[in-house]
């Protein structure tokens, strides 16, 4: 690979002077139990080659089955991008040849996709509150996924220099839906922030019809970001791709890192190229893969082994009047039903917090504590770890559990967070950890007594003035009898043993 | 029923086997035995199977003795022996296609025809000579070397499933299965002196039927009767939901058909873009004789036309190589059969051109290369697309004929069985044998090819081809059974009791 020096123009520089304009092209594994053509499992993780049969291998012989779960699937997607379901249409071949796809031919749809013309609003934050954008929706289609090559040697991890590759078919003849935007232009500076609101978007939506889990680290979705920059007065620049980016962030980096690489280009009198590019994850920039200046002619034609797809007009309805609550609905609900600024809203929003958040509300912790938890300490550990919130073992019992403790005293906001801290760290859950740790609060009042009168006889001084009616002085007794107690007592039950202890009102 | 006892068991038809071991007169393994012993005898000569599957053949054929001796309920081709076109998979057993690129490659499941024959106890002999992935109408495109035709050895025993056909003409076989893309069953069968039928697509199931050519394949019975035809033909067909073109719908009853034979009050088509010039002297003699004699069974024979058949060898060398291209893809060398230039230096493309430079033979590369054109960019229209336009007039023609008759009729093939190497190089010459074949498999629906007498200038076979609408298979056997008894009660004999001993 040759390699490639991005100068990049600064990104509010190079908006003044051109428009971007973006694409992007959603490729989701369906959550159906067996393959899109064959009954093989799904399951992610499995042993190389265990969940295949003669279809998905592609033997000489086998043949193709639609999985009518499938259909099901990408149908209520479309419905819920407002798309236009086709009464009829076809599968098609498209023909290359790489060794993980067993037929050296993908099926998919061409030219007769099962939903069209559709759109999804997003909303994105700018400084004067949350804009919603309208991305509009091409298509959505139906196809298999590949199987997965892992490249052995060499120093690109790419097939060309490697010593040798594995491929793995358990991948090969996953369903796959494909959303295709028609070009989003007018986003300005906020082009990013919408390809990544639009991504999430997207993901949410799936999540909540249940055709997919959608788990971007498993690489169930996969984007490719097209990105333009229009001269003004101009209406279209040359795209170039940006191939499989499969995070949120990174679809946001990538979008903003090609309008500052084309518009470093281009300032200077050059000429994009249109080309398939890759984006590191590392550097958060794209380098340049193969050129389709001269475009793959994948020699598509219908595909002789398969049926069309017909769904009735009364199946579409069916599916129709079925659709699950979408999540830009849920969130006006949700945000009526805690009564949160749009602000806290978008803050819920961007942690990822919505769907934890309401299931600690539906496991009885109250609202508030619930978003407190969510949007502040444990958003705080999931940064500082670098893993999703969900994926801090944190569940909304043990959320439930704490509470109840912190509200009959048993543990204070303090300890509690070291109970999380504990859970996180996989010390089990919160009883455990407590045992463990013996973090229970001490609330025996003897023993506060005892360190009550203890930190009296040892600043008699203090315990004086507050008999002489100085009450804020009590804060000094209060803290020495925490030191002693390392923490584990409640400091508002301390101040009352206290005050009670020298007759004193509080 | 013939009494099977004077001599050779091997030469009975299916039927005759099947009584013969219902009433306890021969067994499974005598039949299965004397069905080898002719293979050993002739077989070198003959060149119709590639493999020959001896033990599992006599184990089946034992086990189906066992069961019967049980007093078990059998299908009626319960341990009749047969022959496997080498296109369909069978578990374990190899399965080259007429290749080299599959040298060695022993599929891990069985075909749903496969699977039908060993559910009615039908005994697979094992797996015959074809051309290269069905391309061609001789034989003479495997890769393992040309079959022969029993009537001349000299001669081309048709294409592809050759191996088919000279097997049931050699004795070597009662029943084949092959598969029809454009002719595949039919030719060989006129050429051989022996009945094949192309079943309406999606009669039967292509699941684990290597394909040629998707919209076009279709597998079928051979035999060396009418009725054999049938009982095969009921086995095998049906609907399969591994296979989404597989009909779902119940299939006609060929054998009451078969057994029915009469043709009073049918309407039979001749079809007049199917026949005189191109077609031999004598082809079109005995064609012209068989006419006459359905005349005289009480069939009202009229004359139709299908004025877009001139256009259909064109569209299907067009439809054919453009899904071969692509179904022929994954013949790569990465997973399995042949693997070239792998010398830990060479990238996977390399290895994917060099497998597929050595291991496809020239007619293979030729319609490969013909369909990539045809497909691509720029010219998918000009070609594939007006190739579909073709095939929805073809369809339209075959809809107005039967219109006018219930069958439509023609010679199956131009010409008599010709020479070994004759028209091996001369591609469009080859292409000429199925122009009155391809018609059939364009439109979807079925057609029959029965011999119908030898040719006086050369006394090779001639068969004539029956056609009906799809889903209407029965009338094949109901006329193909009506003109079998017709001229075997006129000669005396079965025309293929004709066929020199070998």
């Amino acid at each position: 690979m040759t390699s490639v020096v991005n100068t990049r123009m600064d990104f509010d520089q190079a908006l003044e002077r051109f428009e971007p304009v973006l694409g992007l092209e959603t490729h989701v594994e369906l959550g159906t139990a067996s393959k899109m053509f064959c009954s093989c499992a799904t399951e992610f993780g499995g042993e190389p080659n265990t969940q295949v049969c003669p279809v998905c291998l592609g033997l000489p012989g086998s043949l193709p089955v639609v999985n009518a779960v499938a259909v099901e699937s990408t149908i209520r997607m479309g419905l819920a991008l407002h798309c236009d379901i086709a009464s009829w249409c076809r599968f098609a071949r498209k023909n290359y040849f790489y060794p993980d796809m067993p037929k050296d031919y993908q099926v998919s749809q061409y030219d007769e996709p099962l939903c069209t013309n559709g759109y999804l609003d997003v909303t994105v934050p700018t400084d004067d509150g949350p804009r919603e954008f309208r991305v509009e929706i091409e298509r959505v289609h139906m196809e298999e996924d590949t199987g997965k090559l892992t490249h052995s040697g060499g120093d690109t991890g790419r097939i060309h220099g490697a010593d040798y590759s594995l491929v793995d078919y358990n991948r090969a003849g996953i369903p796959l839906i494909e959303i295709v935007t028609k070009p989003i232009t007018g986003a300005g500076a906020l082009a990013p922030v919408v390809a990544r609101a639009y991504v999430a978007e997207v993901r949410d939506l799936m999540r909540a019809l249940g055709v997919s889990d959608v788990r971007m680290d498993q690489g169930s979705l996969r984007c490719d970001v097209n990105v333009s920059l229009a001269p003004a007065g101009e209406p279209w620049g040359t795209r170039s791709e940006t191939k499989n980016v499969n995070s949120l962030r990174s679809v946001e980096r990538a979008v903003r890192f090609e309008i500052e690489r084309q518009g470093a280009v281009l300032s200077e009198g050059g000429r994009i190229i249109q080309e398939t590019r890759h984006f590191h994850e590392d550097t958060g920039e794209t380098t340049p893969g193969r050129s389709k200046e001269q475009a793959e002619d994948y020699r598509y034609f219908p595909e002789p082994d398969l049926v069309p797809v017909a769904p009735s007009s009364e199946w579409i309805e069916e599916l129709r009047t079925t659709l699950p609550e979408v999540p830009s609905v849920r969130r006006s609900r949700l945000q009526v039903e805690w009564g949160v600024s749009d602000l806290e809203m978008q803050t819920l929003v961007n942690a990822e917090a919505l769907d934890l958040v309401e299931e600690t509300i539906v496991a009885g912790v109250d609202q508030a504590a619930a978003r407190k938890w969510w949007t502040g300490e444990f958003t705080r550990i999931a940064n500082e770890q670098g893993v999703a919130l969900a994926d801090l073992g944190i569940t909304s019992a043990h959320i439930a559990r704490v509470e109840s403790l912190i509200a009959d005293g048993s543990l204070t906001d303090k300890l509690a967070r070291q109970v999380f801290e504990g859970v996180v760290a996989g010390e089990g859950d919160p009883d455990s950890v407590i045992a463990g740790r013996g973090l229970a609060v001490v609330g025996d009042d003897s023993t506060l007594m005892a360190a009550i009168e203890s930190a009296l006889a040892e600043q008699p001084d203090v315990a004086e003035k507050i008999r002489s009616g100085k009450v804020q002085a009590a804060g000094a007794i209060v803290g020495a009898v925490m030191k002693t107690t390392k923490g584990q007592a409640d400091a508002a039950k301390v101040r009352t043993l206290l005050l009670a202890h020298l007759g004193v009102e509080g | 029923m013939a009494p099977v006892m004077d001599g050779d068991l091997a030469r009975q038809d299916a039927a005759t086997m099947a009584a013969a071991m219902q009433g306890g007169e021969v067994t499974s393994v005598e039949v299965t035995q004397a069905c080898l012993d002719r293979i050993d005898a002739v077989d070198g000569q003959v060149h119709a199977f590639l493999h020959v599957d001896r033990d599992a053949a006599l184990e089946t054929a034992r086990g189906i003795d066992e069961l019967r001796s049980t007093g078990a309920a059998l299908g009626p081709l319960a341990g009749v022996p047969l022959a496997l076109k080498d296109v369909l998979t069978m578990n374990g057993v190899p399965t080259t296609c007429g290749s080299r690129i599959l040298e060695g490659w022993r599929p891990p499941y069985d075909s749903t025809v496969v699977e039908r024959l060993r559910d009615a106890g039908v005994v697979i002999l094992g797996k015959t000579n074809m051309d290269e992935f069905a391309m061609g109408s001789s034989t003479e495109h495997s890769a393992y070397g040309p079959t022969r035709n029993p009537w001349d050895l000299e001669r081309i025993p048709g294409g592809s499933g050759g191996g088919s056909a000279a097997a049931l003409a050699a004795f070597e076989a009662p029943l084949a299965i092959g598969t029809d893309t454009g002719g595949s069953i039919r030719q060989p069968a006129a050429v051989t002196g022996t009945v094949g039928v192309k079943p309406t697509y999606g009669g039967v199931s292509r699941y684990g039927l290597v394909a040629l050519a998707s919209s076009l394949d279709q597998a079928g019975p051979c035999a060396r009767t009418v009725m054999d035809a049938a009982l095969l033909h009921a086995v095998i067909a049906g609907h399969d939901p591994r296979d989404s073109t597989s009909i779902d719908a119940p299939v006609p009853d060929v054998v009451a058909a078969a057994k029915n034979a009469d043709v009073r009050g049918m309407r039979i088509g001749l079809v007049r873009e199917l026949g005189g010039e191109g077609y031999q002297e004598g082809v079109r003699q005995r064609f012209d004789e068989a006419v006459a004699i359905l005349g005289d069974l009480g069939a009202d024979v009229v004359e139709v036309s299908c004025p877009n058949f001139e256009y259909a060898l064109a569209a299907y060398y067009l439809i054919l190589p453009s899904e071969a291209s692509s179904n022929l893809a994954r013949f790569d060398g990465m997973r399995y059969g042949m693997r070239v230039g792998d010398d830990g230096q060479a990238s996977v493309e390399e290895v994917m051109s060099q497998t597929r430079e050595a291991g496809f033979g020239s007619e293979v590369k030729r319609r490969i290369m013909l369909g990539t054109y045809a497909l691509s960019s720029g010219y998918y229209d000009a070609y594939y697309g007006q190739a579909q336009k073709v095939r929805t007039l073809i369809t339209r023609d075959f809809a107005a004929a039967f219109d006018q008759a219930d069958v439509l009729i023609s010679p199956t093939a131009p010409t008599t069985a010709f020479r070994i190497g004759e028209k091996v190089d001369d591609p469009l010459a080859m292409y000429l044998n199925d122009i009155a074949t391809i018609p059939v498999n364009l439109a979807g629906n079925c057609a029959m090819s029965i011999p119908i007498g030898l040719a006086p200038e050369d006394g090779l076979p001639v068969g004539l081809q029956i056609m009906a609408p799809a889903l209407a298979d029965d009338r094949l056997y109901r006329v193909g059974a009506a003109l079998e008894q017709a001229l075997v009660d006129k000669w005396g004999h079965e025309l293929i009791e004709e066929v020199p001993a070998l």
